[in-house]
């Protein structure tokens, strides 16, 4: 018997709601699902939305019956905010957060990096913005209850997963007892911890760093802007770390490094935290401020990954598929790429459109992403703790260099998410004119956002199956490509044609965009008319063309969508 | 590679003494704890002069060299 505790958890700023679980004896007898997703963290959640947004059910299963606790992950990046934009989210976000874009190291009481994110005005989103875990969580969960595909059911812990042939058998234990549930696939999203990875005795690569951190948010008023700081070996922790955030509804976070030697369970005593925050306070000039501890934790740094995610009917995504430090925000962030990405690439599989070498290539395409991930974020690990001897007496060397030399002070950046390129995707086009085309986004590139007018711009516009950016001022698309696209869709692949450049509807097309200034052919890089950018469901480039024509279009959907 | 960079760099004798005598000095005027520390900010600044990563690996291999 799985009992969940019914006790909201503590905290100074959220309103936990503890929901009902969800009891089989309540419900009829269900066949095999399609999908069934374990965990109802950022990873599960964005799953489920995506894969309803291609029409496919899936089942969610929470063991807890309320959100996470403490704010865990708080800063959310621009391609985060794109994909969460999709999902009908992101104006919530929006509304709750505070967005940011400067970074700040100091050291010896001196500011020796500074790091300003760019901002384009074509841009809908901040670089970052900071909102707490657990009202993200409270936006997912509410975009989920709306839609009919998605049966969320909490307190429902999966005890075991049994791979038949094709199709998996899960245990679900609730409180008031087991149920058996088969799926055809079973996504493991249950976090870092996945008890799903540690039954199937996966093996990640990869390392594991030594130094530990804690994690703490406060409730204190301090008079600072939404930046982010980071002080190095300051006299109350030589040698260490601390980074500060500022969270909404008054909360700070505060990370700092543990001396060498000390156990979580010493360095989370309330005295301890006491002092050292008490410390941190007057070394950033507010000694005495009161505050509030909401909550508290203990991490280390890893930078760890499955080599494959998908396992006969197990796919794995998420923290459950890897595990990757906090320098960078690569948490959640990564967690919406992989999500979105799985989703659009189950769901034609789920569909038929294509086969399961598509699975494969989010595999590819994800793990390739993850290692990436792994190799920019080992290098800000090894400055934040650094793992021996030599390191130590580099970044400390940095740190003495960085009060007088300039030339050391980008060693400060840790290397921010990003949205991986899938340059190498099998899915990439290799008949196009990708190589040809001067500027704008390239093969597996994120699109890159555009804006249209006020309040408008074409990331707005594209999204939920492909899309066919297609350059023109013509009245109509040429009769060939109308064709080919319409036998496209006739066998069931979602395609969006959307025409730029004319300033009435164009025939043939979903949408116009006037695009009068030109400024959005120009920042594609499309020098004439009948130029034309292909984009996945996950708005990743996968073909484009200076002049397109319809044996090349053709050549492109067969390459996009393997059988 | 040595080659090259011997033609084209080398200290001429007395600069080269000059060079002994001011690294020896600074190691001591760092002092035990931070000679470490000393050499390694000299060497990340040398290295920044140098402006070749490819000439600093083969440096780094050559003072690896009979330790």
């Amino acid at each position: 018997m799985h009992t969940p505790t019914t006790q909201a958890r503590p905290s100074i700023y959220y309103t936990y709601e503890v929901f009902k679980p969800w009891l089989a004896s309540e419900h009829p007898q269900q066949s095999r699902q399609k999908v069934v997703i374990v965990g109802s963290g950022p990873a599960g959640m964005v799953t489920a939305l995506e894969l309803a947004r291609h029409g496919v059910a899936s089942v969610v299963l929470s063991s807890e019956l309320q959100f996470s606790q403490g704010s865990r992950a708080i800063c959310f990046t621009r391609r985060s905010m794109e994909i969460l934009q999709q999902v009908g989210v992101a104006e919530r976000m929006t509304e709750g957060g505070l967005p940011w874009r400067f970074g700040n190291s100091y050291y010896r009481g001196q500011r020796v990096f500074r790091m300003e994110a760019p901002h384009d005005a074509d841009d809908r989103f901040f670089p970052i913005i900071n909102v707490q875990q657990q009202f993200m969580e409270e936006y997912l969960h509410d975009a989920c209850k709306a839609n009919p595909l998605i049966d969320f059911r909490w307190g429902n812990k999966v005890n075991k997963v049994d791979q038949k042939d094709g199709y998996a058998v899960l245990e679900v234990d609730t409180p008031e007892g087991v149920y058996t549930l088969e799926s055809d696939w079973v996504v493991a999203a249950d976090g870092g911890r996945s008890g799903i990875r540690s039954a199937m005795n996966l093996e990640m690569e990869g390392a594991s760093y030594e130094g530990f951190f804690v994690i703490a948010d406060i409730k204190v008023d301090l008079p600072l802007p939404t930046e982010r700081l980071a002080y190095f070996d300051p006299d109350w922790n030589p040698g260490n770390t601390i980074l500060m955030h500022r969270e909404p509804n008054g909360i700070w976070r505060v990370d700092y490094q543990l001396p060498e030697g000390e156990t979580p369970e010493e360095a989370l005593k309330p005295e301890s935290l006491k002092a050292r925050i008490d410390a941190q306070l007057a070394m950033i000039g507010h000694a005495g401020a009161k505050w509030e501890m909401d909550w508290s934790s203990v991490y280390s740094a890893r930078t760890l990954t499955l080599p494959d995610f998908v396992y006969g009917s197990v796919i794995f995504t998420g923290d459950a598929a890897h595990l990757l430090p906090i320098f960078g925000v690569r948490g959640a962030n990564t967690a919406f790429q992989d999500a979105q990405s799985l989703g659009w690439h189950l769901a034609f599989v789920v569909k038929g459109l294509a086969s399961q070498k598509l699975l494969a290539n989010h595999s590819a395409e994800r793990v390739g992403a993850a290692r990436e991930i792994i190799e920019e974020a080992g290098k800000s690990t090894r400055f934040m703790t650094p793992p021996s001897k030599g390191f130590r007496l580099l970044r400390d060397a940095v740190l003495s260099l960085s009060l007088t030399q300039a030339f050391v002070r980008p060693l400060y950046h840790w290397r921010t998410s990003r949205p991986h390129e899938y340059t190498h995707s099998m899915l990439n086009s290799t008949g196009d004119d990708n190589g040809l085309f001067k500027t704008g986004p390239a093969h597996g590139a994120p699109p890159q956002n555009v804006r249209l007018g006020v309040n408008d711009f074409l990331l707005d516009h594209l999204g939920g199956g492909f899309d066919l950016l297609y350059f023109t001022d013509a009245p109509a698309i040429p009769d060939a490509l109308q064709q080919t696209i319409q036998a496209a869709r006739t066998q069931g692949m979602p395609l969006r044609v959307i025409a730029v450049g004319s300033p009435t509807p164009v025939t043939g097309a979903d949408t116009t965009l006037a695009d009068a200034d030109g400024h959005l052919r120009q920042r594609y890089g499309v020098p004439a008319n009948g130029g034309a950018y292909l984009l996945r469901p996950d708005q990743h480039i996968c073909a484009r063309w200076l002049t397109l024509d319809a044996t090349r279009l053709q050549a492109a959907f067969h390459t996009a969508l393997p059988q | 590679m040595t080659h090259t960079n011997s033609v084209t760099s080398a200290l001429t004798i007395p600069d080269l003494e000059t060079v002994y005598d001011t690294l020896a000095t600074a190691i001591d005027q760092a002092g035990q704890d931070k000679a470490s520390l000393f050499l390694v900010k000299l060497a990340l600044l040398n290295a920044n002069a140098l402006a070749n990563a490819d000439v600093f690996q083969a440096h780094v291999q050559a003072a690896l060299q009979d330790l």
